[in-house]
């Protein structure tokens, strides 16, 4: 064949591939991208849709083999809703009720204790003796040994290291120089997000046993406040970092306390990004498991818990399971449709600054 | 601990109540934060250290600790928990071997242009020196135990985890990402739909993914008895159990990645490319050349938050497999967990160090060589 014979051919490859204009997509590209996109949301959904129907199955539907269609390949049922709520009534809305009261609580709070301290951080220079930090730390090893080798009761060594560091603070700690800024206190607090709990949560247990808050939504909440601090520091200094500091200049001018200007003007500045921020931290909260495993056990037993639990000595009963995990997932599902620009914008501008 | 609050009247007034209160509210605003770090990291690393170096017994009357040195890292790195923690060794084969001279090499490599570049400090060799014993470590562990045909320990299954994870997600993600920004209908729709996985709990993806990968009852039986695999379960074999937990953990992260990348990739000028476009740039040139370096920065730091994540699994080995067949699924957590439960509670502290060790490590070096130079590659 000659060049000249084929000239439709071409023209019909150069339509499907190239694109006409800038802002449109050639038909071969487009159709690709299409399919690639639907594949992966099929892959999404696929999943949830597979957890929610067999929700709706007797346990008959699932033992004989795989129904996919409700009303054409099995009739739905609402036993297994039935068992749960009715039945099962307290055992399930207990640690419901944990969940949400542990989440709301201890993101509420981590917000409060971190977005105050990374405002500070962000407005107010901070100037920390390195001396007293070594000090500090050489005294909270002392009371642990004497602690545990010794013997003494812990709160008399807790009193008398405090004591002694306030004296050293009184006295000793003017003569020393070296100290550490606002950025290297920033950094502390958030690499502490490296920190696998793992390592932490021996001694977490250890410490609310001698409390004797083992089990209780006090332990949980403080435990999973402090967990995601660092996460709340990270992203709400810069949102912070973005607000003008005119407004809050003239305001301390006119008298107000700095409490005063970060509750009235500031917080309200960064209102979009604290609900990112409020959002992305409930979802932890709500799906915590590995501190929940060791610090509660039935009274302060968590959704995550509950549903691990479900493993039992019969095999899994995938439908009593599945309606477990359609009722843990579905509000923060149907909160993370409703938000989710707001959230992907937070954890951008998080990435930026890092 | 003392802070020092930059005032910028230094003229003492009349001192009272609420003036006082005023100067000290920037020592006040952080307070509670520093409080609760310490009480709920500071203070349980000293006393976890503490616990790895000790050996808990239950004693008439409560329970002894007695000082072990350094017995607990000794028994799980050398000694007779070596199988489970780093694995069970067979001696390297040729590839190995070839294996094992490259990664050398290359770091000997790096070294040396480090020290040649005219640019060396000692803390910077000092640092070079610690990622790079560790890389070499965790090379021989894989090397001795995945590539010789021995058995991984819950070590080098975490490892793979974290790496094979991290990067499959961050691929997938990237692709998603790439594809949701050209200019198509109802991106926003799939914004949504691809976001959604980020927010289901682990421990039900788990259970999810037990009941999808059922190959009798669950939705691919039919394919599977097409291909005859009926009766297999992909429970039993060490690879097929690992790959079914990636999966999961895939599932979930990979949103994260495409979020994060999508907001970047629309957050970058559109004039760049459409001047590219108009220059007769191809695709691939307009992402290597204006899209890739827009968005490094971002990709580096959203990569380095997975890690540190990454690192810190449990629920999905511990639900979907329990850690089995065998061993093969167990991660470092999950391993210091079940040592809590049997009461070794200087082991699981040690496992806990180690763990600690290898992730900050590895996360500082991720961001000393990769996240630094991505944001200077962007200015």
């Amino acid at each position: 064949m000659t060049p000249d014979k084929q000239p439709w051919l071409r023209r019909l490859i150069v339509r499907l591939i190239e694109p006409p204009n800038l802002e449109t997509l050639a038909p071969l590209p487009r159709i690709a991208t299409y399919a690639a996109l639907i594949a992966w949301s099929l892959i999404v959904l696929m999943p949830l849709y597979w957890v929610v129907i067999t929700s709706f199955k007797v346990p008959v539907d699932v033992d004989t083999g795989p129904y996919y269609l409700p009303f054409i390949d099995f009739q739905p049922s609402l036993d297994a809703w039935h068992y749960i709520f009715v039945d099962l009534g307290n055992d399930t809305l207990r640690p419901y009720f944990n969940s949400v009261v542990v989440a709301l609580a201890s993101t509420t709070l981590a917000i409060l204790i971190g977005s105050l301290a990374a405002y500070a951080l962000v407005r107010i220079r901070f100037k920390v003796m390195l001396a007293s930090i070594l000090v500090f730390i050489g005294l909270l090893v002392c009371v642990i040994v004497a602690v545990a080798y010794v013997h003494l009761a812990w709160q008399l060594a807790v009193a008398v290291a405090g004591a002694l560091f306030l004296l050293f603070l009184g006295t000793l700690s003017r003569r020393f120089r070296a100290g550490v800024g606002n950025s290297d206190i920033e950094f502390w607090i958030i690499s502490n997000r490296i920190m696998p709990p793992v390592v932490a949560v021996l001694p977490i247990y250890i410490m609310f046993q001698q409390l004797h808050l083992l089990d209780t939504h006090v332990a949980l909440i403080a435990t999973y406040t402090a967990v995601n601090l660092p996460i709340v520091v990270w992203l709400t200094r810069d949102f912070f970092a973005g607000v003008p500091i005119d407004l809050e200049e003239s305001a301390e001018m006119d008298g107000a306390s700095k409490f005063r200007v970060f509750f009235t003007i500031a917080l309200p500045l960064v209102r979009s990004g604290l609900v990112a921020t409020f959002m992305l931290v409930l979802i932890l909260a709500w799906n915590e498991y590995l501190l929940a495993l060791f610090l509660s056990n039935a009274n302060a037993q968590t959704m995550p818990l509950l549903v691990s639990a479900q493993n039992g000595t019969r095999g899994p009963q995938w439908w009593y399971m599945s309606v477990l995990i359609v009722i843990m997932v579905a509000p923060v599902v149907v909160i993370a449709i409703f938000l989710q620009k707001h959230i992907a914008r937070g954890l951008l501008i998080g990435a930026v600054k890092g | 601990m003392t802070i020092a609050v930059d005032t910028k009247s230094s003229a003492v007034t009349s001192a009272g109540f609420g003036e006082w209160l005023d100067r000290q509210s920037g020592r006040i605003m952080v307070l509670p934060a520093v409080l609760l770090i310490l009480s709920f990291a500071v203070f349980p690393l000293i006393i976890s250290a503490y616990l790895s170096v000790s050996r808990f017994a239950l004693a008439p009357g409560g329970y002894r600790l007695t000082f072990v040195g350094f017995f607990n890292f000794d028994r799980l790195l050398f000694g007779a928990q070596q199988y489970h923690f780093v694995g069970t060794f067979k001696p390297f084969s040729p590839i190995g071997w070839i294996a094992l001279v490259a990664v050398l090499a290359g770091l000997l490599f790096w070294f040396a242009r480090y020290v040649l570049s005219g640019q060396a400090t000692i803390l910077g060799f000092v640092g070079r020196l610690i990622s790079a014993s560790v890389a070499v470590a965790v090379v021989l562990a894989m090397l001795a135990t995945v590539f010789a045909g021995g058995f991984p320990g819950s070590f080098v299954t975490t490892l793979f985890y974290v790496v094979a994870g991290v990067l499959v997600q961050f691929l997938l993600g990237l692709g998603l990402a790439l594809l949701c920004a050209q200019p198509i209908r109802a991106r926003n729709w799939f914004r949504v739909i691809f976001f959604i996985p980020l927010t289901v709990t682990p421990v039900g993806i788990a259970y999810t993914f037990r009941m999808l990968a059922d190959m009798q009852k669950g939705p691919f039986a039919p394919v599977s008895g097409w291909f005859g695999l009926g009766e297999w379960s992909w429970a039993t074999q060490p690879w097929s159990a690992r790959a079914i937990i990636l999966l999961g953990d895939t599932w979930q992260w990979t949103p994260f990645m495409f979020i994060v990348l999508l907001a970047a990739i629309e957050n970058q000028s559109r004039d760049q490319i459409e001047a590219a476009r108009l220059d007769g740039a191809g695709g691939l040139q307009i992402f290597r050349d204006v899209t890739w370096p827009a968005i490094a920065p971002i990709a580096a730091t959203i990569v380095l938050i997975r890690l540190i994540e990454a690192f810190k699994i449990i629920d999905l080995p511990n639900v979907l497999t329990n850690g089995g067949p065998g061993l093969a699924t167990e991660s470092m957590t999950l391993h210091a967990f079940i040592a809590w439960r049997t009461q070794d509670l200087g082991g699981s502290a040690a496992i806990g160090y180690i763990l600690l060790f290898i992730s900050t490590v590895t996360c500082v070096s991720f961001f000393n060589y990769v996240v630094r130079r991505a944001r200077r590659y962007q200015q």
